[in-house]
């Protein structure tokens, strides 16, 4: 048993170090230090927890660690750096359940029925909100890790009316949480059923509605959400640690979310109430693309590599689906030896989750300082000899600045095709995740080099290996 | 709808302004096409050709321009074709509207609304329906290539069993699409190239072109915010004849391409540059139609001067590829208004709204002005934007909003005050307060760890956990307890999967 002062002395520790935790990955160097601060925070707050006044059954407590940290290990261990994005995806998840079961906890807990009229009703409320937004959180995680996994379909589903069906689901679950406030004991369950219920529903129609290339933005919202599911089961439980960090993650993933619609130029709004995704492709008005399509053999990209003397590689989802960031590192190796200028150009939204790209790249012990962002590298990409775009389409596509009938108009791009010459890696001439047409693979400077990226950069590792 | 294309009535004009292709084209975007006959002879396209794509043969101009919705023209309208033309028609021609008041004036009139081909604005959107860009890159070529036929030498260096051949040197002045073009064409002959602009930001595009970028020495820029070059002080003008009277000794090969628009051409070759260049030497005048870089320039004409510089004043256009390009820019232009079944003037676009020099019976010159360049910076570019509300002015509407703003939050807090109780409302200041400090913190972030940085988050938020630690108690069979046995495993798989994959990816980052 610890006294209240330190327990509080405690948690306010762990708060400090979460935000030690949280500012240390400004920069990659203090990254390592991030995770130890955010361990350490951890095991505090849940010791000072458990040795708190009031906490018993440590034997089911120690059995719940026990078994969760195994499975924990095992998950983190084994999961490919490629399918980052479903982990995350899938313990988001996990937070919103527990957050869940929190709130039906704590509406359970005789304690709280003998609080005085106004603190109950104002419990009440934190107990609906948090269960809300927990059971939200809950389902639409696992929609977004079924259409990363490609489980469910990622074309997003959309019928008309569901702004209607959504908002009149909130009011009923407005006018439930007013009938709920209002029970005797623990009459009010029943409506915190029917409310869970409801917010499961909204939580995997929100998501159903939202397009595949939109999952980022997705992924990092409920990111958001699980933090304020947190928020909100600290204001139930009166505890200001879980109020703290779910603050802190809570805006985390609002500025993530933020800055990924930045920088695919939407508006917040229109990303989460879903809708993009379907105009393009059924418009029929694409523009008719001019020129004609040129396909190169490995030997001649080969050939080109050799006499580039700078080289920008613009890796997309391709490159994560076909695992060739180990192949590209050793092509970049054997490029750099022989004194050419090689970097990686990243759009922000390359691949399926924010800075997919560089984690895939730094797993292939890529030098973090020759990947650059899209920012940085534009202005460059004039001078430049060689551009390989590896699997990436929407990101390069010239259409957003100059097309303004281009469903992807005002996003901003990487202007591959500013370069000598572009080399676009691609398994067909299908259209990307926005279900746009590309005029970059049309343009006379751009040759395509169809086949899997893998085995592509493999080839042509092979041809510039003896020589160079 | 249908859109007509009449013979080119000047003699020296020879493009059309549709080929075969472009008349497939118009079709696909729904039009009907009508076009004179033998419109497109001149441009080496014949009636034949034209009727196989599906155009229809009309006998008569009087027919195109009384019976069609849109006519497409080349060269600009004499008065007897402005005459033929029905109420309401879209014209899309040439027009040269700063030196055409008159015209307009007649056009207006007729309430015909003509679209000034050559006054599309510069910006990247519209590049596809740039006509004073495509036809630049053909007159580029072109001058290479005439320039070149006139000069009695290869262009490039050879060391032969017949002796050693010097390379031809190229001065080409002005940089713009045409320069450029001439430098490209220039360098691929062989010849060495050397260019020269008022404008500083090109000098990387000569060089990449394969050029060397000749300057003076002076701090002056002649960018303007409109694209092109504006005209220079005396003292510039005095060290740039310098450098021309100097290049003029040693280049065999001249090409000029400097026009202001709206204005005669600058005077940049002077008699004394023509005499001090080398007899057998040329001099290419692509701005002949304006006047002339060179004072000694004939316009239309191809001579000699009596110290043998052969002085060229008239390109051939390159009526068939030039036809097609302008062809092209055409439909890009239809496309953009709406093809056949949408075809709208639409006065709010960018691109309608400039270059619509007549509409409705009035005349829509000068247009807005739209700064497009790229160098002058930005800080003069958002001032030519919005240059209306003052900063003062902009102060207060800020400083208003932000005390509305204050106001709202300030009478939110008060009436949560007055209920929520005082337990509340402390947790509610730790609240807010941890918003602003996460809100601080992420913007930090490195946009490469925003991965880690999501695992992170993820791991944290399993800080849940306290809520399920607090509600378990020894009674298994309790619900509460069983609920918070779950809560705290999955919170838990959350917390560590969470911290391991973080370090997991962590460890990878490397310099």
């Amino acid at each position: 048993m610890i006294a209240q002062q330190i327990q509080t002395a405690a948690y306010l520790f762990a708060s400090i170090l979460f935000i030690l935790s949280l500012g240390s990955l400004s920069s990659q160097e203090s990254a390592k230090r991030g995770v130890f601060y955010g361990i350490v925070g951890m095991i505090i707050a849940i010791i000072a927890t458990v040795l708190g006044d009031g906490v018993q059954g440590h034997t089911y407590i120690i059995t719940a660690i026990a078994i969760a940290s195994v499975i924990g290990v095992l998950l983190a261990r084994r999961v490919e750096m490629t399918s980052m994005p479903q982990l995350v995806a899938i313990l988001h998840s996990f937070v919103g359940l527990a957050a869940v079961l929190v709130g039906f906890g704590s509406y359970l807990d005789p304690k709280t029925h003998s609080l005085a009229p106004t603190e109950h009703s104002i419990h009440l409320v934190e107990v609906f909100i948090g269960v809300f937004i927990g059971a939200l959180t809950f389902t639409g995680s696992i929609i977004a890790w079924g259409k990363l996994e490609g489980k469910v379909r990622s074309k997003p589903l959309l019928y008309p009316g569901r702004h209607l069906v959504n908002i009149s689901l909130v009011l009923i679950s407005i006018v439930l949480g007013v009938m709920f406030s209002m029970a005797e004991g623990t009459d009010g369950l029943i409506y915190l059923y029917i409310m869970t219920a409801i917010s499961c529903f909204i939580g995997v129609m929100l998501v159903m509605a939202i397009g595949g290339a939109d999952m980022p933005v997705v992924v990092s919202m409920l990111n958001s959400y699980s933090g304020w599911a947190a928020s909100a089961a600290g204001f139930m439980l009166g505890n200001d640690l879980l109020i703290v960090t779910g603050a802190l993650v809570g805006s985390s993933g609002a500025i993530l979310s933020i800055i990924m619609c930045e920088a695919m130029n939407r508006s917040f709004f229109s990303v989460i109430f879903g809708g993009f995704g379907n105009a393009p492709a059924a418009s029929g008005d694409v523009k008719a693309m001019e020129g004609e399509v040129t396909s190169i053999t490995h030997e001649e990209t080969a050939t080109l590599l050799k006499e580039a003397k700078s080289l920008v590689i613009v890796p997309g989802y391709g490159m994560a689906v076909a695992k060739a960031q180990y192949p590209i590192h050793e092509m970049v190796q054997v490029l750099r030896k022989a004194g050419k200028k090689v970097r990686f150009a990243i759009h922000p939204v390359a691949g399926r989750l924010p800075g997919h790209m560089n984690v895939l790249l730094a797993e292939a012990n890529v030098p973090y300082d020759i990947v650059l962002e899209m920012d940085e590298i534009n202005e460059d990409l004039p001078d430049t000899d060689v551009v390989m775009v590896i699997g990436a389409n929407d990101v390069v596509n010239p259409g957003a600045q100059d097309d303004p009938s281009s469903p992807i108009y005002g996003m901003p791009v990487i202007e591959a095709w500013k370069a000598e010459k572009v080399i676009v890696m691609k398994r067909s001439m299908s259209v990307g995740y926005a279900g746009v047409e590309n005029p970059l693979f049309y343009k006379p400077n751009t040759d395509m080099l169809y086949g899997d990226a893998k085995e592509s950069v493999e080839k042509i590792l092979g041809f510039l290996r003896p020589k160079v | 709808m249908k859109v007509g294309i009449p013979a080119e009535i000047f003699p020296e004009e020879l493009r059309v302004a549709a080929t075969p292709k472009t008349v497939k084209r118009l079709q696909k975007q729904g039009f009907e096409v009508y076009i004179q006959r033998n419109a497109g002879v001149k441009a080496k396209y014949s009636d034949k050709e034209f009727e196989e794509a599906g155009a229809k043969i009309v006998g008569t101009a009087a027919e195109i321009y009384g019976q069609s919705d849109i006519v497409l023209k080349v060269k600009e309208p004499a008065a007897n074709e402005i005459e033929m033309m029905r109420e309401g028609l879209v014209l899309l021609s040439y027009l040269w509207p700063a030196q055409n008041q008159a015209l307009l004036q007649k056009l207006a009139d007729k309430k015909v609304n003509a679209v000034a081909m050559d006054a599309i604005p510069r910006i990247s959107r519209a590049q596809k329906m740039d006509v004073l860009s495509s036809m630049a890159n053909i007159a580029g070529y072109r001058s290479v290539i005439e320039g070149s036929f006139h000069f009695g030498r290869f262009l490039n260096g050879q060391i032969t069993a017949a002796g050693k051949v010097e390379p031809a040197k190229v001065l080409v002045i002005g940089a713009g699409v045409a320069g450029l073009a001439a430098i490209g064409a220039a360098n691929s002959l062989g010849a060495v190239v050397r260019a020269f602009d008022t404008r500083k930001e090109v000098a990387e595009q000569i060089e990449s072109m394969g050029a060397q970028f000749l300057t003076v020495e002076l701090e002056e820029d002649g960018a303007t915010s409109s694209g092109y070059s504006k005209e220079m002080s005396k003292e510039f003008i005095a060290a740039e004849m310098a450098l021309f009277k100097a290049q003029a000794e040693e280049v065999d090969i001249i090409i000029t391409t400097a026009q202001i628009p709206g204005k005669p051409a600058p005077k940049l070759i002077l008699d004394y540059h023509v005499a001090a260049m080398k007899p057998g030497s040329v001099i290419v005048d692509l701005a002949a139609s304006s006047g002339g870089n060179c004072v000694l320039t004939k316009p239309g004409e191809v001579y000699t001067t009596d110290n043998g510089v052969t002085i060229i004043g008239k390109l051939s256009q390159l009526p068939t590829q030039a036809s097609q390009l302008y062809g092209n820019n055409l439909c890009h232009l239809l496309d953009d208004m709406g093809k056949a079944d949408k075809f709208k003037i639409d006065m709010e676009d960018a691109v309608v709204s400039r270059a619509m020099v007549t509409y409705n019976g009035k005349i829509n010159w000068p247009p807005q002005p739209l700064p497009v360049s790229s160098a002058p910076k930005t800080a003069a570019q958002v001032k030519a934007e919005a240059p209306k509300p003052t900063e003062e002015e902009l102060g207060k509407k800020q400083s208003r909003s932000m005390v509305i703003r204050l106001a709202v939050i300030g009478l939110f807090l008060w009436m949560l005050g007055q209920f929520a109780p005082g337990e509340f409302m402390q947790h509610f200041t730790v609240f807010v307060l941890a918003v602003f400090i996460g809100w601080q913190l992420i913007w930090n972030v490195s946009h490469s760890l925003h991965t880690p940085l999501m695992a992170v988050t993820n791991a944290i938020s399993g800080i849940i956990i306290v809520g399920g630690l607090l509600q378990t108690n020894s009674d298994f069979s309790s619900p509460m307890t069983i609920l918070a046995f779950i809560a705290i495993l999955v919170a838990s798989i959350n917390i560590v999967g969470g911290f391991v994959v973080t370090h997991r990816m962590l460890k990878m980052f490397k310099k």
